[in-house]
């Protein structure tokens, strides 16, 4: 379990196939996605992306383990994914992921020592290298109820990180924050991908989000999911914002989200 | 509709500033002063309320002037002293705290087994709700006579009705700790690949523990209530009887001060317990985490 074995990278890390999800609530049986397939690679920056009610949650939690699909399949390294587990860790967009009782050096340190994933000699060194890489190396003692939004969602990234997962999940984990400090955050999570180059699956319903931190991006239908196009978002980042590839994408999915003529598109352009 | 639209706003000059260096703008960290450290000290306040309840105390019974029904609170000091020194108070309040203990602990622990079982299955859950239901409400003195039957006369009969007063009490405090732990918690400890006991004291039990708290608390005073009150009913037929029976044999003596004398005990270890263990457990755990002010 402590290393992983070699992987052919022309192999997905995480594959999704025809995968239909439904929950249940008191009264009624609601289906979330229909037939949803994509496949993550090793090193991409993969983007679910939809408005409300397209079930991108859900997928996200079925590839974290919560949630069966009922039809099709959802694999990690060709493996069925059956239960949670730290080879996928989550960050949430709720402050509550962190453990209030434990400060922040043992919030990241604790998922290692209960999984067993490090040798136990090598915590404290990778507690402190994450820390530092997300700049909060002064607040290692401190408990989360003293931190501020932005730092407690670096710490529970750093805590996903440190765990070196085969993907990291992120549920929207900036869309609670305030918009000087989300634009921060995005700037960090781009810049701790080029320092160690990690598998993400992220969950957002901002265009601009996907498209700045995406290099694929999955555009789903509402009610229930379907897949509407995956589209390549390389390189594109802060300083793309204006060009006119950023800006012919983020049309092309407005087009696709809205449902609106490319003709009305221009006309209201015009 | 007469309704004028304001005129605009009169035009103003931009400006930029550069902030103040910080060791030119003074006073931004203080010490506070020995009044302001006093009074936001609770250790402090909560002295000063005794003072006035005791004062209070001394003031009223010495305005009544009748040992029998009220006795001062400095009478009731001495014949404490006295019964502690001379008589058997020592003897019988290490009677009861021992019956107490171990009746708590016994309780507490059931408590944990059940609220544990209903944490990761469907049934224990069911279970627990039904029980607390039934039996919460059930005074435990009422169990009294059928414990006698079971048990027979003497401290296990005591340690039966306790269990009950405690256990009910910390169980659904304690499932409803549980209950109301976030999803995102939750969640969070299973990706951490915490399953079963180590799940529940991961992450139940502390994320719970405000409320784990208020029910050790609730559940301590029930078992001195329950304590005190078994013993008053028939402490007698134990060889020898505790607390309750100390207060009980000197109101029938008409030794009104050392009935106070046995009340006041019971209140000072409720206090020293309250002040010492519960909130030294608060003060290390849910408040340096910021879950209870």
């Amino acid at each position: 379990m402590a290393t992983a074995p070699p992987r052919d990278p022309a192999l997905p890390v995480l594959s999704a196939e025809d995968v239909s999800l439904q929950y249940k609530t008191r009264e009624r049986l609601v289906t979330a996605t229909w037939r949803v397939s994509f496949k993550v690679y090793s090193g991409d920056r993969f983007v679910l992306l939809g408005p409300s009610g397209c079930g991108k949650s859900s997928l996200l939690k079925s590839a974290a383990g919560f949630l069966e699909p009922v039809e099709g399949r959802i694999r990690l390294n060709g493996r069925d994914i059956k239960r949670p587990g730290p080879d996928r860790m989550m960050v949430f967009q709720e402050f509550d992921q962190l453990l209030p009782w434990k400060s922040v050096y043992e919030n990241v340190a604790y998922p290692m020592r209960v999984t067993g994933r490090f040798p136990r000699s090598e915590i404290d060194g990778r507690v402190r290298a994450y820390l530092d890489k997300i700049g909060l190396s002064r607040f290692a003692d401190v408990h989360p109820h003293m931190l501020s939004g932005g730092m407690k969602q670096r710490v529970a990234i750093a805590r996903a990180m440190a765990m070196e997962p085969d993907v990291l999940l992120m549920d929207e984990p900036f869309a609670a924050l305030d918009a000087l400090t989300r634009r921060t955050m995005q700037a960090e999570l781009l810049r701790l991908w080029e320092d160690t180059r990690f598998t993400v699956l992220f969950v957002t319903h901002s265009i601009e989000e996907a498209l700045i931190i995406g290099t694929r991006i999955l555009v789903l239908s509402p009610h229930p999911g379907q897949v509407r196009a995956e589209l390549d978002a390389s390189g594109l980042g802060f300083d793309s914002a204006g060009t006119p590839r950023f800006a012919e994408l983020q049309s092309r999915i407005e087009t696709m989200l809205f449902n609106r003529s490319p003709t009305s598109l221009a006309e209201a352009h015009a | 509709m007469s309704h004028t639209l304001a005129a605009d706003p009169p035009p103003r000059p931009e400006y930029e500033r550069t902030p103040l260096a910080v060791d030119s703008i003074g006073e931004i960290v203080r010490d506070l002063s020995w009044r302001e450290r006093l009074t936001q000290n609770a250790l402090f306040r909560r002295i000063v309320i005794l003072l006035v309840l005791a004062a209070a105390w001394q003031i009223y019974a010495t305005w009544l002037d009748n040992e029998l029904m009220m006795p001062k609170l400095s009478t009731t000091l001495v014949a404490l002293w006295d019964a502690l020194t001379n008589g058997t108070l020592l003897e019988r309040t290490l009677l009861s705290l021992q019956v107490l203990v171990t009746g708590y602990a016994i309780g507490v622990a059931a408590a944990g087994i059940l609220v544990s079982l209903s944490a990761t299955t469907q049934i224990g859950n069911d279970l627990l709700s039904t029980l607390t239901a039934m039996f919460n409400p059930l005074p435990a003195i009422a169990l009294l006579p059928l414990a006698l039957l079971w048990f027979g006369l003497g401290l296990p009969s005591i340690v039966f009705v306790i269990v009950h007063s405690v256990l009910w009490a910390v169980a659904l405090n304690t499932h409803s700790g549980f209950q109301s732990v976030s999803e995102t918690m939750r969640m969070a400890g299973q990706t951490f690949g915490l399953r079963g006991v180590r799940y529940i004291f991961g992450i139940l039990v502390p994320a719970a523990l405000p409320a784990i708290v208020s029910g050790l608390k609730i559940g301590w005073a029930f078992a001195w209530r329950t304590l005190i009150a078994a013993e008053l009913v028939f402490g007698a037929s134990s060889r020898s009887g505790g607390l309750g029976w100390f207060i009980f044999e000197n109101r029938v003596a008409l030794e009104t001060p050392y009935v106070f004398a046995g009340l006041l005990t019971v209140i000072l270890i409720g206090l020293a317990i309250e002040s010492l263990v519960f909130r030294t457990l608060e003060i290390h755990t849910v408040r340096k985490w910021g879950m209870q002010r």
